[in-house]
């Protein structure tokens, strides 16, 4: 019988598997940064230990950085504390690190694929449940706690028992002004937040093939809010594209050689999986959450839904979201007045993202009332802005393009969402508080943030186009 | 360095009947930001626990008085969202030593096993019933026996088997460490890697 993509990669990298237990399963690169890994540290050295493969580690500082500044100390003792032990951590150990300020640094996620460290076959792990992202490149790619970042570093191995199998195909050409942020929000409400936990999810079909690589990694980035243990997208003509000249990939004959192997990562005709789930791209139009986790999330024309029609068991949960976002059951959301428009984050904060949101405020203005986080996902991205002069739209736009981090997609810096105030979010979750203590978050696409600066309220972006 | 070992526990509990409790509700993410695993008891479910003037809501469970013990019963697919291990350290420093839900989120559930708390996963109608019992009579309390694999509602002796690899139950029972473990495995590791890479 044949195998599928994710069990030809999963299968190459186990070392041993326990009777009735996990495998040992071999790590080619582990990305840390500075909130989950420092009592990784801690806890390899109380075992009198060194990292076992540093060259195999790659650190960058984004989840607590400021995002305006960042050529001055960082404010917040806390916060420079912890990038400070992540950068003497890293020179203890030998581990390449991409502080505040080097040409590389970014979010850890867009930092990876665009350093070419990302690539087709490989297992790649984070403490970080956005490192589904990587699976865009045909990598079993996922995120893990603390313990497991410590079990890398003692052994480039962790102890995972494997998951289950999906496919979710998705035909069909998408229209004008859906992206692949709404397809992944249009998955997440029919599968909901806990739609695919045990299962490894392979994306396929004609839709996902004519995505770009930047779109393929919104589409995987978002995985784990289905619940799923990753993503993954099997490589293409595309992906080796992507890959192929990027500082740390495979150089000239090496390129060649491992292209050749990267070809055989499909799923073979005869593989089976667990569970197979197919949607029409004709279906999917702008997609909006309005409750407080992914899976509530619908069409931008639509309504929320009504009391009757929600499960009964669910319901407390929905009313209980719905009390916190402020909005009722059969509620309209079109037209609501917002106060803040975040473009940024792992999710959509990479150079087409940026594109998108340019393309739509030339010659426009940004309403009034409307505050923005504008937020690069790395350097890189943030000179590309620059050199396609798309920072100059933004400031005849009137909006302000920050400096890179993850910024308010989690708020650990000061790039809150103040209490009771709405947020149109590209970034990955709405949970209460997310954004700061109060904070309302909408997911959405680039577009739809792009048309709610513009006009200050939730606006389908088919409108602008 | 051991885990604790986990003993047979008869508790109290604690419910939590509210579905989709993600890790930004355990621990928010502005209290990641030390680089120890001390003291996040004081602030798991900080924005649930406290008002904005960090006065402690009266009818939150972990501030009623009514409620006790050391397991914490949460609603479906609890756990979900980030990856973040500080959610189980705060678990874990507040002193529960069981989670029952019917249904966990795949990090959450390693990261609390790593910590010696065990995920207890039930059926959705034995869940419904601690709630009901533990709501008629918050004195109600759950034998958890990992040696058996059952979870038990004392009084009314109504029981229902779990899940739990054999290995991992082994690790609970005796304190053992998937860290060290692997140390033990590095020559294996090693001849892994000279086939691997070639």
């Amino acid at each position: 019988m044949g195998k599928t993509l994710f069990d030809k990669i999963w299968d190459a990298h186990v070392v041993t598997e326990i009777q009735d237990g996990p495998s040992i399963l071999y790590i080619d690169r582990q990305f840390i940064h500075e909130v989950t890994s420092p009592q990784a540290f801690t806890g390899i050295e109380g075992r009198g230990r060194k990292v076992f493969r540093p060259s195999q580690i790659t650190a960058t500082a984004d989840h607590n950085i400021p995002t305006m500044d960042q050529h001055l100390p960082i404010k917040e003792y806390l916060s420079a504390f912890q990038v400070e032990k992540l950068k003497e951590n890293s020179a203890r150990h030998g581990i390449t690190y991409y502080g505040l300020g080097d040409e590389f640094n970014g979010i850890v996620h867009v930092v990876g694929p665009e350093l070419g460290y990302t690539q087709p076959g490989m297992t790649i792990v984070c403490g970080d449940s956005h490192t589904s992202t990587h699976g865009a490149f045909g990598a079993v790619a996922f995120g893990v706690g603390t313990s497991e970042v410590e079990m890398v570093f003692a052994s480039q191995c962790i102890m995972q028992p494997k998951p289950k199998r999906m496919r979710i195909t998705i035909d069909g050409e998408l229209g004008k002004g859906v992206t692949s942020k709404d397809v992944i929000l249009y998955i997440l409400s029919k599968l909901t937040a806990s739609g695919a936990t045990g299962y490894f999810i392979e994306y396929a079909g004609s839709t996902i093939r004519n995505m770009s690589m930047e779109a393929r990694m919104t589409v995987c980035n978002m995985s784990i809010e289905l619940g799923a243990r990753g993503g993954m997208i099997a490589p293409d003509q595309k992906t080796f594209d992507y890959v192929k000249g990027r500082k740390y990939a495979p150089q000239g004959a090496d390129f060649d050689k491992a292209v050749a192997t990267w070809k055989q990562l499909y799923s073979d005709a005869d593989a089976t999986f667990d569970k197979e789930y197919t949607f029409d791209a004709a279906d999917i139009i702008p997609m909006i959450t309005y409750g407080t986790n992914p899976g509530l999330g619908m069409k931008i024309t639509d309504k929320i839904p009504s009391l009757a029609s929600v499960d009964p068991s669910t319901k407390d949960t929905f009313v209980k979201a719905l009390q916190y976002m402020g909005f009722e059951p059969e509620q309209q959301l079109l037209g609501k007045e917002v106060d803040w428009v975040f473009v940024g984050s792992c999710t959509n904060g990479r150079i087409e993202d940026f594109r998108l949101l340019a393309a739509m405020l030339k010659g426009r203005k940004r309403a009034p009332h409307i505050n923005t986080y504008i937020v690069p996902g790395s350097y890189l991205v943030e000179k590309q802005i620059k050199e396609e002069g798309l920072d100059k739209i933004f400031a005849e736009a009137d909006v302000e393009l920050r400096q890179p981090g993850c910024s308010s997609c989690l708020a650990m810096n000061e790039d809150k969402v103040p209490s009771g105030k709405y947020c149109v979010a590209t970034s990955n979750r709405n949970f209460e508080g997310r954004q700061g203590p109060g904070a309302r978050t909408i997911l959405a696409s680039p577009l739809t943030a792009a048309a709610a600066i513009i006009t200050g309220k939730i606006t389908d972006p088919r409108e602008f186009l | 360095m051991a885990i604790e070992k986990f003993i047979t526990t008869i508790s109290r509990v604690v419910p939590i009947p509210i579905e989709e409790i993600d890790t930004d509700q355990i621990i928010p993410a502005r209290f990641l930001k030390a680089t120890d695993k001390k003291g996040f008891g004081d602030n798991l479910f900080r924005d649930w626990r406290y008002d904005k003037n960090n006065q402690p809501i009266a009818d939150f469970p972990l501030n009623n008085p009514k409620y006790s013990g050391c397991i914490l019963v949460g609603g479906k697919n609890f756990g979900c969202g980030s990856s973040r291990e500080h959610a189980a350290w705060a678990i874990a420093d507040y002193g529960f030593k069981v989670v029952v839900s019917s249904f966990f989120a795949d990090i959450f559930k390693n990261n609390v096993l790593n910590n010696g708390v065990l995920p207890v996963q039930v059926s959705e109608a034995f869940l419904a019933k601690i709630f009901a019992a533990v709501d008629a009579n918050p004195a109600t309390e759950l034998k958890v026996d990992l040696v058996n694999q059952t979870i038990t509602l004392v009084a009314t002796n109504e029981s229902e088997g779990f899940e739990i690899n054999a290995y991992k139950k082994d690790c609970l029972l005796n304190g053992f460490d998937d860290i060290d473990y692997l140390i033990s495995k590095l020559p294996e590791i090693e001849a892994f890697e000279k086939k691997y890479k070639g």
